[in-house]
C-alpha cells in the first residue's frame, strides 16, 4: 500500500513513557486513507494506547489482512515488524507467529470484509483457539476498496450510497464471539478515542484472544442517510453504559466514580480492568447476561459499547498446549534434534 | 489325520498344465494376494505376514489397496517376495487367500495359472467360480474360530489371524518368527496375545494336516534385508521433521496424509518434552518444544506454517491434493514475500475428490507453479521412505537458504505402504540452515536493512525476525513491493524484485537432490521417471534388456532440474516419462523447464490409482517402439 514518510513536526516538550519513548517513537508511515476516514482515527488511538503502555517496539508484530483497514498497520510503530497478509487470513498468520515466538505482541488489523466474510471462519477458530493477541475489525459495514458493496456487518435496511436496500441480516462479531467462547469482547466507535483508548490498552494486556469491534464510519461509501455505520447515526444510536478504566501494573488508582458498582477485574501481568459504570445486574464475565443485555440493547435500535464481556480466566493457545515458556523459535537445535544414536535405538521397532 | 477337503470339481493336486509357468520349486520368487472385507481388521494379519518374510531375511514388499470406507467394501493387500529385490508391485499371483465372498469371481479369476486359492469353506463355494487350473484350498476358518473364541468381533478378527497361520504352513514361514511378532504386539496384554497364539496355532495346524505343505513357491530364510528397516514414507517424513527441529506444524486432517501428523504428534510426545520445573501449581509438569495446530482448513493450516516461518520457527504442513489446491493463494503469497514454507503433498488420485485412497504423482504441475501470478516452487520427489526422511531434512533447509516454499511431493503408496529401505542414518554434526537471518550483531554491523535488497550469489537478501530488534523492522507484504520492501506501482521497481526470484529459482536447481541415473552402454532409450515408480522402472528396465532393448534409465528427485537431467535427455534421441497421472506432467515439465524437445519424449501413463508394475511400464514402451 502506499505509504508516504511522515514529516517530524518537534512538538516540545515530548511526554515520555516508561521506556523513555514518545508518541512519535510509535508512529509510523503516513496515512493515504481517505480524509475523515475512521480508521485513522483508530490508528491514532493505537498509537497512545502503546504509548501509554509502553510497549518495546521490536516486540509489537502488527498483522493484517487486504481491505482500507488492513493498509493500517504502515501507519503505526515503523520500529515493529509487520505482515500485510492474504485476504481473510490474517488470523490464520497471526495464530503461526504467536506460536512460533510467545513474547510478541500480536496485533491484528482487520475489516468487516475481511473477518466477517472471507475470513470468517478462520477468525472463528482463532477465537476458539484463544490465541493471544489483540485483534480489531475496523467496522464500516462497505467494501471501500471496491467501491461500495454492502459488506456482512450491513444491517437490515440500511442503504447504500446509491440507494440499494440490504435486506440480509448482519453477522455481529460481538454475539459470534460470545457463542464461540471469545474471552474478550469489546465494541468502541472511532469517534470516541477517550473510551477507545483503554479499550485497546485491555485488550493488548489481556491474556488470551481480545476481539475490539470498532465501528469506523467509511466517509466515501457510507456515510450518508440511511447508513447506520454512519457518524451520525452512532451519535445518535451509541449506548455508552459500560465504562471500563485500564490501570497498568503500576499504576494507581487516582478517582473511583461509581465504587458501588464498580467490577474490577485484574489482568495476567497485574494490570487491572475496572469496571466504573456497567447497568444494573450487568456481569461483565457472565455470558449469557452479556447476550441478553445486547439482544435487548439492540431490540431497542441502541448499539452498545465498551468493555462489554472479559474472562480472564480461560487458558489461551500455548497454555492448553502446554508448550514451553523459552519461544519455540529461540529453542537451541540440540533440544530439538534426538541425534543419531536415538535414531538407531529408534528403528529397532522398524523391523 | 490328513484329510483334504472336498470341493467338487476343483483340483486338489497343483496342477502343472495348463499355459501359466511351471511352478516347479521357486524359493523366495512368488506374490500373493489377499482378498478381505474392510474394518475387519485384515490389515494386522496381512502386515503381519510381510513383517514375518521382512524377518526371515527375504526382500518383501506389502501394498495395501484400499477402499475410501471405514467398514464393509472391498480391500485388498499384496505382498510380493523377491530375492532379486524388486520390489514393485506383481500382478502374477501365486496365491489367493480369498477372504471376501463379494469379490470371488474377479479375485479368482486373478491367480495364475496352477496357483492357489485359499478360502474359507465353512460355506460352499459356487461351484461356477471354480477353474480347472487353480488348486483350491478350503479352510473352515469360521467354523475353527467359532468353536474356540468368544464373542463375534473377536471371532471375526482371530479369523485373520488363523488364515495368516495357515498362510505361514503353506510358505514354510519361520512360526517362531510369527510368534516373535505376536510377542512384541501383545506382549503387555496376555489375554490377547493368547488368543492371536492360537488362532496362528489353529490355522497352522489346519494346513499342515490337510495340504501339501509347503507349496512349490515358498520361503527359505535368507541375508536379503540385513542393514533395512521396513517403514512407510509418512512416518520417514515425520522423522524427518523431528531431525530437522521443526517445532511448528499446521495442519488439516485429510487421506492419504493423515499419519504423517499422528506420527509427528507421537515422536515430538517421547522426544520433546522436558519437565518444567517452573510449573506452577495445577500446571503442568512438563513442557513441550512443539506446537501442534489441527487447523480449520488447509488454508490456515499453511496460514500457520507462514506465520510461523516469518516469526522465525521450522514449520510445515502436510496435505494431499485438495489442499494443496486450496493452499495455492498462500503458497503465492509465502513465494511473493519470501518467507519460507514446507509442504508435503502425499499425493492420491484425483481430480477433486477423486479417488482419496488411490495413488496418483497428478499434483506435479500445480504444485510447480501454485498460485496466481509468475510463480515457480521448489519441489523434492522422494523415490521411497528413506529419502522422505533425507529430503523433509533437505526442504526445511532449502525453505530457509532460498526463503521461499519448498513442497515435498511423496504420495500413497510412498506414504502409507512399508517398504525395505536401508537403514536412516543421522549425522550428529549436522545444524540447519538457516539462510540469511539477521540479529542484532549484523545490524550493529550495518544498520541500513532493507528486506529485498543486497541479494547474494543465489538471488537470496537478508531477512529479519519479529521480536528481535527494532532496526530489522520491515513491512511484509504481498502487495507490489520495490527491492526496499515499500509498496510500489512502478514497474521496473516491481520488475526488478520479480526478476530477482526467477534468478533465486534458477540458482536452485544446483542444489536440489542429483538424478539417479543408471546409464546402459547400449543404450537405446532413456527411461525418465520420478517418486514411486522408480522400482517398477528399474525391473522394466532389466525386462527390456532381456528382450534386447537397452534402456539408460533416470529418476529426477528435484525441481528446477539440474543440468544433468537436460544432458540425459539430450543423450537419448527418445525418452519414455514414466509417470502416474493422465497427462505427461513430469513430461510437460520437462519441455518447459528444461527445454527437452517435445519429440524426443514419449509418455508412459499408469494413473488407475494402483502402483505401477513392471509389466505395464514394458507393455507401454514396447507398444511405441514396436507400433
Amino acid at each position: 500500500m502506499p505509504s508516504i514518510t511522515k514529516p517530524l513536526i518537534p512538538l516540545l516538550p515530548l511526554a515520555r513513557n516508561e521506556l523513555g519513548l514518545t508518541l512519535q517513537d510509535y508512529q509510523g508511515g503516513m496515512s493515504t486513507l481517505c480524509a475523515g476516514c475512521g480508521h485513522d482515527s483508530i490508528t491514532a488511538a493505537l498509537i497512545q494506547a502503546f504509548f501509554e503502555l509502553s510497549l518495546p517496539p521490536h516486540l509489537i508484530a502488527k498483522l493484517s489482512g487486504i481491505g482500507c483497514s488492513s493498509k493500517t498497520p504502515a501507519y503505526f510503530v515503523s520500529g515493529a515488524h509487520g505482515f500485510n497478509s492474504v485476504h481473510g487470513r490474517m488470523a490464520t498468520i497471526a495464530t503461526g507467529a504467536a506460536a512460533a515466538n510467545r513474547e510478541l505482541i500480536l496485533i491484528g488489523v482487520s475489516g468487516d470484509g475481511d473477518s466477517l466474510s472471507i475470513g470468517l471462519g478462520n477468525l472463528a477458530h482463532a477465537i476458539r483457539r484463544n490465541v493471544n493477541m489483540a485483534y480489531l475489525i475496523e467496522n464500516n459495514g462497505v467494501y471501500g476498496l471496491t467501491k461500495g458493496q454492502f459488506s456482512a456487518s450491513a444491517d437490515v435496511g440500511s442503504r447504500s450510497r446509491r440507494g440499494d436496500l440490504n435486506r440480509l441480516p448482519p453477522v455481529d462479531p460481538i454475539m459470534l464471539g460470545l457463542s464461540l467462547g471469545a474471552t474478550f469482547l469489546a465494541r468502541g466507535f472511532s469517534g470516541d478515542k477517550r473510551q477507545l483508548v483503554p479499550i485497546l490498552k485491555a485488550a493488548v494486556a489481556h491474556r488470551g484472544f481480545a476481539l475490539v469491534d470498532v465501528i469506523s464510519p467509511c466517509v466515501q461509501f457510507n456515510d450518508h442517510e440511511g447508513s447506520t455505520k454512519s457518524y451520525r447515526y452512532m451519535r445518535d444510536h451509541e449506548l455508552r453504559e459500560i465504562e471500563a478504566d485500564f490501570i497498568g501494573q503500576h499504576q494507581e488508582i487516582v478517582e473511583s466514580l461509581v465504587p458501588d458498582r464498580a467490577t474490577e477485574v485484574t489482568l495476567h501481568d497485574g494490570a487491572r480492568v475496572k469496571f466504573r459504570a456497567v447497568p444494573e445486574g450487568y456481569d461483565p464475565a457472565d455470558r449469557g447476561a452479556v447476550e441478553a443485555y445486547l439482544r435487548e440493547r439492540s431490540r431497542h435500535g441502541e448499539i452498545a459499547t465498551g468493555l462489554l464481556f472479559l474472562d480472564e480466566s480461560a487458558p489461551e493457545m500455548h497454555e492448553l498446549a502446554g508448550t514451553s515458556r523459552t519461544p519455540l523459535a529461540q529453542l537451541p537445535f540440540a533440544k530439538l534434534c534426538p541425534g543419531a544414536a536415538e535414531l538407531d535405538n529408534l528403528q529397532r521397532q522398524f523391523r | 489325520m490328513k484329510q483334504r477337503i472336498p470341493v467338487a470339481g476343483a483340483l486338489t493336486e497343483p496342477t502343472l498344465s495348463a499355459g501359466g509357468r511351471v511352478l516347479g520349486n521357486r524359493v523366495n520368487d512368488f506374490a500373493i494376494k489377499l482378498a478381505n472385507v474392510n474394518g475387519t481388521g485384515s490389515a494386522t494379519a496381512n502386515s503381519l505376514l510381510m513383517q514375518a518374510i521382512f524377518r526371515m531375511g527375504v526382500p518383501v514388499s506389502g501394498k495395501n489397496l484400499f477402499p475410501s470406507n471405514i467398514q464393509g467394501l472391498p480391500t485388498w493387500y499384496e505382498i510380493r517376495v523377491n530375492a532379486a529385490g524388486h520390489t514393485a508391485r506383481s500382478r502374477e499371483y501365486d496365491l489367493m487367500v480369498a477372504m471376501n465372498g463379494q469379490t470371488y469371481a474377479s479375485d479368482i479369476a486373478e491367480v495364475r495359472s496352477s496357483g492357489y486359492v485359499l478360502f474359507d469353506d465353512s460355506w460352499p463355494l459356487d461351484q461356477a467360480l471354480l477353474r480347472p487350473d487353480v488348486n483350491f484350498l478350503g479352510i473352515p476358518l469360521a467354523r475353527l474360530c467359532a468353536d474356540h473364541f468368544g464373542g463375534s468381533r473377536e471371532r471375526i478378527l482371530m479369523k485373520n489371524i488363523a488364515y495368516a497361520g495357515a498362510v505361514a504352513a503353506l510358505l514354510a514361514m519361520e512360526v517362531e518368527v510369527l510368534a516373535g511378532l505376536l510377542e512384541e504386539s501383545y506382549g503387555g496384554r496376555p489375554r490377547l496375545l493368547e488368543a492371536n497364539r492360537l488362532a496362528v496355532q489353529l490355522g497352522h495346524d489346519y494346513a499342515t494336516e490337510n495340504f501339501d505343505c509347503p507349496v512349490p513357491f515358498h520361503l527359505e530364510r535368507g541375508d536379503g534385508t540385513d542393514g533395512l528397516i521396513l517403514i512407510d514414507g509418512n512416518t520417514a517424513v515425520a522423522l524427518g521433521a523431528l531431525y530437522a527441529g521443526a517445532t511448528v506444524a499446521g495442519w488439516y486432517p485429510i487421506t492419504p496424509a493423515t499419519s504423517v501428523m499422528d506420527n509427528f504428534s507421537h515422536l515430538c510426545a517421547r522426544f520433546r518434552q522436558e519437565p518444567d520445573p517452573n510449573a506452577g501449581p495445577g500446571g503442568s509438569p512438563t513442557a513441550n518444544n512443539y506446537l501442534i495446530v489441527q487447523a480449520e482448513d488447509e488454508l490456515a493450516a499453511l496460514g500457520v506454517v507462514i506465520g510461523a516461518s516469518w516469526a522465525g520457527a521450522r514449520a510445515f504442513t502436510s496435505t494431499a491434493g485438495p489442499g494443496l489446491s486450496l493452499m495455492n493463494e498462500l503458497l503465492g503469497l509465502a513465494y511473493y514475500t519470501e518467507i519460507p514454507a514446507v509442504v508435503v503433498d502425499v499425493q492420491r488420485a484425483g481430480p477433486s475428490t477423486g479417488m482419496p485412497t488411490r495413488v496418483q504423482q497428478a499434483d506435479i504441475l500445480m504444485a510447480a507453479y501454485a498460485s496466481h501470478g509468475d510463480t515457480k516452487h521448489l519441489l523434492l520427489f522422494p523415490g521411497d521412505p528413506g529419502e522422505c526422511f533425507d529430503f523433509m531434512v533437505l526442504a526445511f533447509d532449502l525453505a530457509e537458504r532460498f526463503q521461499t516454499p519448498v513442497l515435498l511431493l511423496s504420495d500413497l503408496d510412498i506414504g502409507m505402504n512399508d517398504w525395505a529401505v536401508p537403514r536412516l542414518t543421522w549425522d550428529d554434526s549436522y545444524r540447519p540452515d538457516r539462510g540469511r537471518v539477521l540479529g542484532p550483531r549484523e545490524l550493529d554491523a550495518d544498520p541500513h536493512f532493507h528486506r529485498y535488497d543486497q541479494a547474494d550469489e543465489l538471488g537470496v537478501t537478508p531477512r529479519t525476525l519479529p521480536g528481535v530488534d527494532s532496526r530489522g523492522a520491515y513491512f511484509a507484504r504481498g502487495s507490489g513491493h520495490d527491492r526496499l520492501g515499500g509498496y510500489t506501482e512502478a514497474e521496473g521497481a516491481y520488475q526488478e524484485v520479480v526478476d530477482r526470484l526467477l534468478r533465486k529459482h534458477r540458482a536452485a536447481a544446483a542444489h536440489m537432490p542429483r538424478p539417479v541415473i543408471t546409464a546402459s552402454p547400449q543404450a537405446d532409450v532413456g527411461i525418465v521417471t520420478l517418486g514411486s515408480c522408480g522400482p517398477a522402472v528399474q525391473e522394466a528396465v532389466e525386462i527390456l534388456a532381456d528382450a534386447g532393448i537397452g534402456a539408460s534409465y533416470m529418476r529426477v528427485r528435484g525441481f528446477p532440474f539440474g543440468s544433468e537431467v537436460s544432458e540425459f535427455c539430450e543423450r537419448h534421441p527418445v525418452c519414455f516419462v514414466v509417470e502416474q497421472n493422465r497427462d505427461g506432467q513430469l513430461r510437460a515439465l520437462l519441455e518447459i523447464e528444461a527445454k527437452v524437445p517435445a519429440s524426443r519424449l514419449r509418455s508412459v501413463l499408469i494413473y488407475g490409482g494402483l502402483p505401477p508394475s513392471a509389466d505395464q511400464v514394458v507393455a507401454q514402451i514396447r507398444e511405441q517402439l514396436e507400433g
